[in-house]
């Protein structure tokens, strides 16, 4: 399985990114291989609009089943459940504390976006 | 008013007005309003000023009449038909502000995002993208004798200012000239605004701030190629780097208006220049004389033939 983790590094020590859409990269950890896979999000956080919608679309696309990041907004959300991609928030520091809290059944997946979108949409 | 719709390229030809003038400024409350309404307060005879400032429209606030007309403004935004849709995704690829998102099924459509270009409905080959009108805001019309004052208000929450002035300058009528109040800077809102003018007057203040904007200001519209000359509002205060700068670029200086506290009591009371200080009448009524006359704006003068003092 693959699970997503947004990030402002380039490894599992690298921080935990709170932002989804705008993280300036993606980690991929594959739980079969235990090998990791990093992934630029340029296109995300320079994007004038829909970085959100971007970003999901592109987890949609790497075939992840899970994300664990800080917060997601409403229409990030909409796709990544369009996806069937389950989303974890987490305040852990770095991407290994959240991949080790996901494995050890400490995060909870959401059930709806936990922050409003810009301009309160 | 009938139903308004954005045009994309301004209006045609036919229903051009002889004169349009575009009143701009890099920096924000330079005097933009002051200076358009002035000058339509002075034209004379009947004229248009449109308030291009679609995210805080102001000029209303000094013609003290009802709304005579209103109309919505639009824009289309996708609907997938999903009998149709085979989820190729070439939708999602093509819209470059992510509205339209394909995951290998129907596409999920976000249309707060849409810029209502309609290109997802052009390239879709299996027609399964239809277009739906989206409300973004109003254009408002008022009349005070020779004055037709139209203005655009974007809805709350709404990002679109472009295509919602298009559906203000979509209003211009051919029989008069017009004036057209834009935003402040020098972004999209501003470009769309200024766009078709024969002439535009560069509202600054000869201060540090003002000239940092004034310059962006003066870029774009030469990358636009539409001739301008320049307004100090607040003659006085700062510096003389602004006329310094204009000295240099061989920019005309059409009209200074000092730094007068009896202006800023008027303008706190909602009133025009013109009407509470007659003696600033006859330099603005200059100033249109020389705008409304195209030839004489067009040709290349010197700063000193061309200036005027309030």
């Amino acid at each position: 399985m693959k699970i997503a983790f947004t990030s402002s590094g380039k490894s599992l020590s690298a921080p935990l990114e709170g932002r989804f859409g705008r993280a300036p990269k993606i980690i991929v950890f594959d739980t079969e291989t235990e090998s990791t896979e990093v992934l630029d999000n340029r296109a995300g956080t320079e994007a004038a609009q829909g970085a959100g919608t971007q970003t999901a679309e592109k987890l949609a696309r790497l075939g992840a089943e899970r994300v664990v990041t800080g917060h997601c907004g409403p229409k990030a959300f909409r796709v990544l459940q369009a996806a069937g991609i389950q989303v974890f928030t987490s305040e852990s520091t770095t991407v290994a504390e959240a991949l080790h809290a996901l494995q050890s059944g400490r995060l909870t997946a959401l059930q709806a976006a936990d922050v409003e979108g810009p301009w309160g949409q | 008013m009938s139903l308004l719709k954005p045009s994309f390229g301004g209006p045609p030809p036919s229903s051009r007005p002889e004169m349009i003038l575009g009143v701009a400024s890099g920096k924000g409350g330079t005097g933009k309003t002051t200076v358009a309404l002035n000058l339509a307060k002075v034209a004379g005879s009947p004229i248009q000023l449109l308030d291009c400032d679609v995210e805080a429209p102001n000029a209303h606030l000094f013609v003290n009449r009802p709304v005579t007309r209103q109309g919505t403004v639009t824009i289309p935004v996708p609907e997938i038909d999903p009998t149709r849709c085979d989820g190729c995704g070439k939708c999602s690829q093509f819209c470059q502000f992510h509205a339209i998102v394909s995951l290998g099924t129907t596409p999920l459509v976000f249309p707060e995002l849409c810029h209502g270009c309609g290109g997802c409905a052009m390239i879709c080959s299996r027609r399964a993208i239809r277009e739906r009108a989206r409300r973004i805001g109003v254009v408002e019309e008022r009349r005070d004798g020779n004055l037709t004052l139209v203005q655009g208000r974007l809805d709350v929450g709404v990002a679109l200012a472009t295509p919602l002035i298009r559906g203000v300058k979509a209003v211009l009528q051919p029989d008069s000239p017009a004036i057209l109040d834009s935003p402040p800077g020098t972004s999209c809102p501003v470009v769309t605004t200024l766009l078709g003018t024969d002439f535009v007057l560069l509202v600054t203040e000869p201060t540090r701030f003002g000239l940092h904007d004034l310059t962006l200001a003066v870029a774009m519209v030469r990358e636009l190629q539409i001739p301008f000359g320049v307004v100090i509002n607040r003659l006085g205060v700062g510096d003389e780097r602004v006329h310094r700068f204009c000295r240099e670029q061989d920019i005309p200086i059409l009209l200074e208006i000092p730094d007068d506290r009896r202006i800023a009591e008027a303008y706190a009371r909602g009133q025009i220049i013109v009407d509470a200080l007659p003696e600033y009448r006859r330099p603005f009524e200059a100033l249109w004389g020389l705008l409304s006359h195209r030839s004489c704006v067009g040709r290349k003068d010197s700063d000193a033939d061309l200036r005027l003092r309030a």
